[in-house]
């Protein structure tokens, strides 16, 4: 169905760019009555749904296999993704998607297994939890482990549950609610602390951009419940300190939360098990390369110490000589209880142990460390056009600029992004941490080549030379090669347009 | 290493660049004694053809689901899925992109969510959806908290005829969230008095349709009596192919519809990933947790989308936010999608028949079986068997003869005393031999 043009900005009739082509929502081209699955309607059926049956219609649109093929096809193509080319977003890890893992993932004894079938039915699905948990416990130098976290955030709730149960357990959750988070962190850190009743107390880092153990001593007190610490910090920088802050905040009776979206800075290289951590999560789809799919599945394994452990959610493994049992209910033990129906993203527990075993420990340490000398490589690279709000330093698998470097060009930390789409790059993360003003948060992965790390900082040059030589259309009119323009944020949010409607 | 682009030779050019002389100078902010000096007791790097090997092994010791005659259900059910779907997912721009942070270069992912929440509205009879959650129980948790913050109330009331599951995933926030809850006790054949346990203290009651037991629920005067107090109805399903033939949640009075949507588009998994729905009305808007996709225009006038009203989310509100959800359950959600713009509506219809028509058969066929008990007087594809006997010992009993039976009420509600219950289900995907090999494997089990 062609709708003509309304603006003369169309350059065709069908508003078409030759291989960019547009695509009306399925409600524009699907109809009720058409189906693209052929189901036979059942002979003699006489419904027993009491009167609860549907009268009126849904609206639903269909489409027949040749249009949805069509239809998500030209979506896909409006998409840019790892596979396409370079996504250097800070804290994100978009690294390679091996499609191995969605190879074995998808076998049959995997992906057409019923979480509640016989458990005496599921020992090959157990067994791959088990060596994913020693992996992972291994890598971490953990004692135990929650696979069943959804994602990242879901994760943060996990520890933190674990930390106030053990505290009730110490009859003394009701005076230790507060939680020790720098500025720096993850808005889902403060987010998962408050939604749980504790209060967040903000730490300030130190001008070298990590946080101080004097700075933490003078936050703790006996109302401290636990500190929530990213490391490596998201300014791309280690918690050099960490042993020592974890060492007073043990010994002012709180615990230590280590949010490890980064971990794939040093997985293999050190174990935040040594450094004193109590409860941290790992997001597989980004250490271990699961896909991310637009914005989720997640999956967030929480690693706990032996203080935490008694206290872990269920489902838990229990192996009883050659049979690997799944326990499902507290049974009477300090478990805080259950955080999400069934096993966890289990699909992506195969993924993640595809891509572990791909590499083995060897190939695990060398991925970290590729990691972060491409981030490294890149920074010093940079370093001579862009401004470092820390200082000229070592960093860990990301790097972050601000945007003092572009001041009085007339061009802003967003125009900048935007004219990298036109460069065919995905832009780096902008405006985060908030700690920093103008913030671009750049990370590789180990995924790049040379010649890949070669043709960005090559393309930055030139996007940063334009900029001081005053050519301020190249950014504020960007994107211009994108399938869409600039679009209007302020709009879609004072008058929400949340779902199709005809007209 | 075959995931590595650095050969030894770009690692050496690199480190020169840097001016460090070796890797552990390249940590040298991580203290010494922190940085491994063994290798850890963990095995080396595998080939493809060897990870596959053994991933297969694995596979292999796990009967699935097509292997034998399958009728377990309990809140994730097996259903066919269309080829086109999993290609679809597959392909590199939906699978391996991010959040869609850049919405110039992202518009693929922003308009397939937006007609998914448009898709949920519709089928759920709400005004909005989001952008999908982690799964249907954790859903259902987000549920009762933003009921919680539209009445400023903070008890809630669960129906006994709710997941298990569900249940204990709201016991475990609330209790940390310092909320209350009242379960109601196990409700088998869904006689239970809610209405009668609503008073002005009650922030939301959670009710389940058709029920983990299989019973479907007449919400309306759930609805009204919530409403007659100033509390939501917040309904929940666990099987979203039946709102293709069952009145919806919305018509009935709810307030907030939360549900798995696995059944679409998404295979079993062991459990995940899976799919959280929720819809609600347009005014609790500003409460709804999780991502929100709208429409809008770009600078040359054209229709395009972007992730709006963020200012509730934690990257803005941080510890004021309405939810700490960063992630959705995305790819899931373009499944369920693409599977439901296949099916369309007369597919849907269809597909929800089919489903009902093959319990009815295998209730029929269960009247043969002397000692067995239907308990339900309505059900869509789902219903719970009382046998003589110990139902968990039955299950491993019919496993043993090739058949994969159902759900024993004793695994998900140990303590209830239940043991003589059966949650059994079954979909389009069962033929009438299944369902004869069922009832042949139980008369000869019990």
């Amino acid at each position: 169905m062609l709708d003509h043009p309304k603006e003369s900005a169309f350059e065709t009739f069908s508003g078409n760019r030759g291989l960019d082509q547009e695509e009306p929502p399925i409600f524009e081209i699907g109809r009720p009555e058409t189906s693209g699955v052929d189901i036979d309607e059942p002979a003699h059926l006489e419904p027993r749904l009491g009167a609860l049956e549907r009268k009126g219609p849904i609206g639903l649109p269909g489409l027949c296999e040749p249009e949805a093929m069509r239809h998500y096809v030209r979506l896909s193509r409006k998409n840019y993704s790892i596979d396409a080319g370079l996504y250097p977003l800070g804290s994100c890890t978009m690294k390679h998607n091996p499609r191995l893992n969605e190879k074995v993932a998808r076998f049959a004894g995997f992906a057409d297994l019923h979480p509640l079938q016989p458990q005496s039915t599921a020992q090959g699905a157990l067994a791959l939890m088990e060596e994913l948990s020693r992996w992972l416990l291994t890598l971490t130098g953990m004692s135990a482990i929650a696979l069943s976290p959804k994602a990242g955030a879901h994760g943060e709730l996990c520890g933190l549950m674990a930390i106030e149960a053990a505290l009730e357990a110490r009859s003394e959750a009701a005076t230790r609610k507060v939680v020790l988070i720098p500025q720096s962190a993850h808005g889902t850190n403060p987010a998962s602390a408050a939604l749980l009743g504790f209060q967040p107390r903000v730490i300030e880092a130190g001008a070298d951009g990590v946080v101080s153990e004097e700075a933490v001593a003078k936050a703790l007190g006996p109302d401290v419940a636990a500190i929530m610490l990213t490391n490596p910090n998201t300014c791309g920088l280690f918690e050099r300190n960490i042993v020592a802050i974890a060492r007073r905040v043990h010994e002012a009776g709180g615990y230590f939360y280590c949010d490890g979206a980064n971990f794939n800075a040093i997985a293999g290289v050190a174990r935040p098990g040594d450094m004193g951590v109590d409860a941290m999560h790992l997001n597989l789809h980004k250490t271990f390369s699961t896909p991310h799919g637009g914005g989720g599945p997640g999956s967030g394994p929480v690693v706990f110490s032996e203080r935490l452990a008694p206290f872990a959610p269920v489902p838990f493994l229990l192996r009883e000589g050659e049979t690997l049992r799944l326990v499902e209910h507290g049974d009477g033990a300090q478990s805080f209880g259950r955080l999400t129906a069934f096993h966890g993203q289990f699909g992506t527990f195969v993924r993640a142990l595809a891509y572990i075993l791909s590499h083995g420990a060897d190939g695990l340490a060398q991925t970290s460390r590729d990691a972060v000398l491409s981030a490294n490589y890149l920074r010093v690279a940079l370093r001579d056009v862009m401004t470092q709000p820390f200082g000229d330093r070592l960093c860990m698998h990301e790097v972050l600029f601000d945007d003092s470097f572009l001041e009085g060009t007339g061009v802003a930390t967003l125009d900048f992004a935007k004219a990298m789409i036109d460069e065919g790059y995905h832009p780096m993360t902008i405006y985060f941490p908030l700690v920093v003003h103008g913030a671009m948060l750049i990370e590789p992965t180990e995924s790049e080549s040379k010649r890949s790390l070669d043709l960005f900082v090559t393309t930055m040059h030139d996007l940063i030379a334009s900029a001081k030589r005053g050519e301020t259309r190249r950014f504020t009119e960007a994107p211009r090669y994108a399938p869409r323009r600039r679009l209007d944020e302020t709009a879609a949010a004072r008058k929400p347009v949340l779902r199709w409607s005809a007209g | 290493m075959r995931y590595l682009p650095l050969t030894d030779v770009d690692r050496k050019d690199m480190r020169d660049a840097i001016g460090v002389a070796d890797f552990a100078a390249l940590y040298a902010d991580v203290p010494s004694e922190l940085l491994l000096d063994r290798p850890l007791d963990l095995p080396r790097a595998k080939s493809e053809m060897e990870v596959e090997r053994l991933l297969s092994a694995m596979a292999k010791r796990n009967l699935s689901a097509a292997s034998a005659p399958f009728f377990i259900g309990a809140g994730a059910y097996r259903h066919h899925i269309p080829a086109s779907v999993d290609h679809l997912i597959q392909r590199s721009e939906f699978l391996t992109s991010y959040t869609p942070y850049q919405p110039e270069i992202s518009q693929g992912t922003l308009q397939y969510l937006f007609e998914f929440q448009t898709q949920v509205a519709m089928l759920t009879g709400m005004e909005i959806a989001n952008a999908s959650m982690y799964d249907g129980s954790t859903a259902c948790a987000e549920a009762a908290l933003m009921a919680h913050r539209i009445t400023k109330r903070r008890k809630a009331i669960l129906s006994g005829g709710l997941h298990p599951h569900y249940t204990d995933v709201l016991r475990t926030i609330s209790h940390f969230a310092g909320d209350e809850i009242v379960a109601l006790a196990p409700d088998v054949q869904a006689r239970e008095d809610i209405a009668s346990a609503i008073d002005d203290s009650v922030s939301c009651v959670i009710v389940q349709t058709p029920d983990v037991f299989g019973n479907l629920r007449d919400l309306t005067l759930i609805a009204d009596a919530c409403h007659r107090h100033g509390a939501l109805l917040v309904a929940v399903f666990t099987e979203a192919v039946s709102l293709g033939l069952l009145k919806s949640p919305g018509e009935m009075g709810a307030d907030i519809v939360v549900g798995e949507g696995q059944s679409l588009g998404n295979p079993l998994s062991f459990g995940g990933p899976y799919l959280g729905l929720l819809a609600t009305r347009q005014s609790y808007l500003r409460q709804t947790p999780g991502r929100l996709i709208g429409e809008t225009v770009d600078a040359d006038g054209r229709r395009g989308y972007v992730a709006t009203l963020s200012a509730r989310e934690q990257h803005i509100r941080r510890d004021k936010a309405t939810s700490n959800i960063c992630t959705n359950s995305n790819l899931c959600a373009l499944a369920f999608s693409i599977h439901l713009s296949l099916l369309g509506e007369a597919g849907l219809r269809r597909l929800a028949r089919a489903n009902h028509a093959s319990a009815i058969d295998l209730v029929d066929r269960l009247a043969a079986v002397a000692g067995v008990e239907t308990l339900n007087e309505s059900f869509f594809n789902e219903f719970t068997l009382r046998v003589p006997g110990d139902a968990a010992r039955l299950v491993e009993a019919m496993a043993e003869r090739g058949v994969l039976a159902g759900v024993p009420v004793s695994r998900l509600l140990p303590q209830a005393g239940l043991d003589d219950l059966l949650i059994v289900a079954s979909t389009e995907v069962d033929t009438a031999e299944d369902r004869e090999a069922f009832v042949a494997a139980m008369k000869g089990a019990l």
